[in-house]
């Protein structure tokens, strides 16, 4: 409902008449008041956080720098002073060991909040996120349940070359037993981080490094403490009837951006912001490629095997015969990610690629 | 390269001494008569006999050691100032500081002894034969650079030198630099492997699996961690139950040294480097006599900067304490005053090839890599692959 108005433009603001159009296809309008509150990415995370430990004392934040550092992107900013070292552990550099310790905790009852400073090392503690958390109330029959929650930063950021660029949506979002979330804006950020703290079962968060310092406008109603977002939907970010772009986390900004170049060019595109990648909201994409009849994915992380190719699938198997084009599939490039600006930024999906993509899909000549 | 072109100047630096001067005066960086100096420090062992305090050296090494770390402290700073003006981009940890360890380590070494460390590989990649220019080039991501712009400040690699990078994953390079020294014992090398960690890294569980089996096999691994007190802002004793890493081998002998003084690193490499290449007392039979090749040289040092460009470095150490260590500790300094003492070169020739250094490290204007090099170097035999941009009808390449 927000989100469309929500989505603070960087690059200047909205013209009134795309203010006019997105407006018009709000659900439950909202004025967009001269007065309304704004909130960082990092502050919302840092709220969610906050009141989540405020309000269950089993909520506890574990990881390297989270504490007396501030935390290394400043997410756990102050929870040490305000809930002590009893609720906030800094641990030394080792994931295998603190993330397997984590698990245990909630074997036994605790609410782990796992940071990991990228997820890039959550592949060394890999085995514990998938072999001890992810798959243990089904071994255990139910009566195992992992109510942990592995959050941080996840894919490119800006130079930090082949090691820490990676996306890790796909590999997590393809594990049963695994419920995984990336949010875009504030709302996403503070809605999905309490559903996920609250949440029974082990959440991956995907949060994204150059979006902490994005500021989104914020309603009264995500402000509130009590505030959730439902697990496994999706939300329509801009409604559209030409084709429909799915995407998640940083990505959903770019394809905002091509959706407005493509309104120039009378093209009405629908972006959809999964916030979901597992459970897949196929229903939300289904219905939408059966309204628009034509599909361009975006991700920021590989294309073989990615949550692309899964959406693909999807709609393919459910809604072929309402398809007028091929899918088209935008994703990080098939390489590791260069250090060099002018390499990185040919790996990493641009606003004119979404663009070009749709056009395609609309048998559109560039 | 920049130092060998630094000592042909340096000789016209020098001016005959006037006689009046009661000592004989030695030539700069020609002179190799032997020079023992003791290290500041005694070493500090666990389950070995320490090698001697008093270590060999000479005119020429004691200058050669000057220069280099002059040099890598330069550099440093100007990446530092590089990065600022966002030339730089991402990651950049600098190793000012920690000179003394990488230069003591190449002077009881060999290029064919092998080298792998972590991210803070600039001065590593310099003490390995690598050049300036490959350094701030890649720095910058440009193809002249060492990992052709493509790898950045963490990916610095030189194979021929046998400096096997650069790694970003803290702790990986352990479990590697046993492998290379599995290697270079398969191949029958005589050639020796220093596997660089640091305090941060020293707990992670894959040091402690890698040493296992190297202490298994007999490889010739020598692990040493550059303990500089603080894995990026969390002090040794936060996270360390014993911050005794020379002792954290426990059946593998480890040695304690003072990581500031070049001299002492060089002599704990040297005698870490023979001990792993020796044969086992008695014929093959190891086993029996639990003799353990390896050894964890720890080197106590510090680093000025923060963990990286990102962290200011003072949240969690005090600006006392930094200062403290370069008045009391610097490296550079310590070899300075060695070679002021010995009557080497006066204060004034030092600072000169100092200037000399801080000209030889500006950088120069490179190309960035070519769109082509997005693709080059996936794979060694690609079978004909596709890869693809981030649009797939738009960009994609055959892999040879």
């Amino acid at each position: 409902m927000w989100g469309i108005l929500g989505r603070r433009a960087v690059d200047g603001g909205f013209s009134a008449s795309s203010l006019r159009r997105m407006r018009s296809g709000l659900v439950s309008a909202r004025s967009y008041a001269a007065g309304s509150k704004e909130m960082t990415v990092r502050d919302a995370l840092n709220s969610a956080i906050d009141e989540e430990m405020s309000a269950d004392p089993k909520v506890f934040v574990m990881g390297e720098e989270v504490g007396q550092y501030q935390g290394a992107y400043k997410i756990s900013k102050g929870l040490l002073e305000k809930y002590g070292p009893e609720r906030v552990y800094d641990t030394p550099i080792t994931e295998a060991g603190f993330t397997g310790i984590g698990v245990g905790a909630a074997y036994a009852g605790l609410k782990p909040v796992v940071e990991f400073m990228t997820f890039n090392f959550s592949m060394q503690a890999i085995d514990h996120i998938i072999n001890s958390a992810a798959k243990s109330n089904y071994m255990s029959a139910g009566q195992i349940n992992v109510p942990i929650v592995f959050r941080g930063p996840n894919g490119a950021a800006a130079g930090v070359g082949a090691q820490h660029s990676q996306c890790y949506a796909a590999w997590y979002a393809s594990v049963p037993g695994l419920k995984v979330l990336a949010p875009y804006s504030a709302e996403d950020a503070r809605g999905l981080l309490k559903a996920a703290i609250r949440d029974p079962d082990p959440v991956v968060f995907l949060e994204n490094e150059l979006l902490y310092g994005e500021s989104f406008p914020i309603s009264e109603e995500a402000l509130d403490s009590s505030f959730c977002l439902p697990i496994g939907k999706a939300k329509i970010e801009r409604e559209g009837k030409d084709v429909t772009i799915t995407t998640f986390s940083k990505m959903v900004g770019f394809a905002l951006k091509a959706a407005e170049k493509l309104a120039e060019e009378g093209i009405s595109a629908e972006v959809i912001n999964l916030r979901s990648i597992r459970p897949l909201d196929r229903a939300t994409i289904n219905a939408s490629v059966r309204k628009t009849s034509r599909l361009v994915t975006v991700e920021e992380g590989f294309p073989q095997h990615g949550v692309c190719a899964e959406i693909c699938a999807s709609v393919v198997e459910e809604s072929f015969s309402y398809l007028d084009a091929p899918v088209e599939r935008i994703a990080g490039a098939d390489v590791p990610m260069p250090y060099a600006a002018n390499l990185e930024r040919l790996a990493l999906p641009q606003v004119e690629d979404i663009v070009r993509a749709a056009k395609r899909a609309c048998f559109r000549s560039k | 390269m920049a130092l060998s072109r630094l000592s042909s100047r340096s000789t016209t630096l020098l001016q005959p001494l006037a006689t009046t001067s009661l000592l004989r005066r030695r030539h700069i960086s020609t002179d190799t008569t032997p020079i023992t100096v003791e290290t500041s420090l005694p070493f500090t062992s666990h389950l070995i006999s320490p090698p001697s305090r008093a270590v060999e050296t000479s005119s020429q090494e004691l200058l050669s050691f000057f220069r280099d770390m002059a040099l890598m402290r330069r550099m440093e700073i100007a990446a530092d100032s590089l990065y600022k003006a966002k030339l730089i981009r991402g990651f950049c940890h600098l190793y000012d500081g920690q000179e003394a360890v990488a230069i003591g380590m190449e002077a009881a070494i060999t290029k064919r002894d092998a080298i792998i460390t972590s991210y803070r590989d600039h001065c590593t990649f310099l003490g390995r034969g690598g050049g300036l220019f490959e350094a701030f080039s890649e720095l910058m991501g440009r193809t002249t650079g060492c990992s052709k712009g493509k790898g950045g400040s963490m990916h610095f690699y030189k194979k021929d030198a046998s400096f096997y990078g650069g790694h970003g994953i803290v702790g990986a390079q352990a479990p590697l630099g046993c492998g290379l020294a599995f290697a270079q014992k398969y191949s029958k090398e005589e050639a020796v492997t220093f596997t660089l960690y640091g305090d941060g890294a020293a707990n992670q569980g894959q040091l402690f699996e890698a040493l296992n089996i190297a202490a298994l096999w007999d490889l010739p691994a020598v692990l040493v961690c550059e303990n500089n007190h603080y894995g990026m802002g969390t002090a040794e004793w936060r996270s360390a139950k014993s911050p005794a890493y020379f002792k954290r081998g426990d059946y593998v002998p480890g040695l304690k040294v003072d990581g500031m003084d070049a001299l002492a690193v060089k002599q704990a490499c040297k005698f870490a480097k023979e001990h792993a290449l020796k044969n086992g007392p008695i014929g093959s039979n190891h086993h029996a006599f639990a003799f353990v090749f390896e050894q964890i040289l720890e080197m106590d040092t510090y680093r000025y900067h923060g963990h990286s460009m990102s962290d200011p470095g003072s949240t969690y150490r005090t600006r006392d304490e930094i200062s403290g260590v370069r008045q009391v500790r610097d490296p550079i300094d310590r070899v300075r005053k060695l070679i002021i003492a010995h009557d080497i070169a006066t204060e004034k020739e030092l600072k000169d090839m100092e200037k000399e250094v801080r000209k030889e490290v500006d950088a120069a204007e490179s190309p960035i890599p070519e769109p082509s090099e997005l693709f080059s170097n996936i794979y060694v035999k690609g079978f004909g692959a596709e890869s693809f941009g981030a649009d797939r009808k738009e960009l994609r390449a055959t892999l040879p």
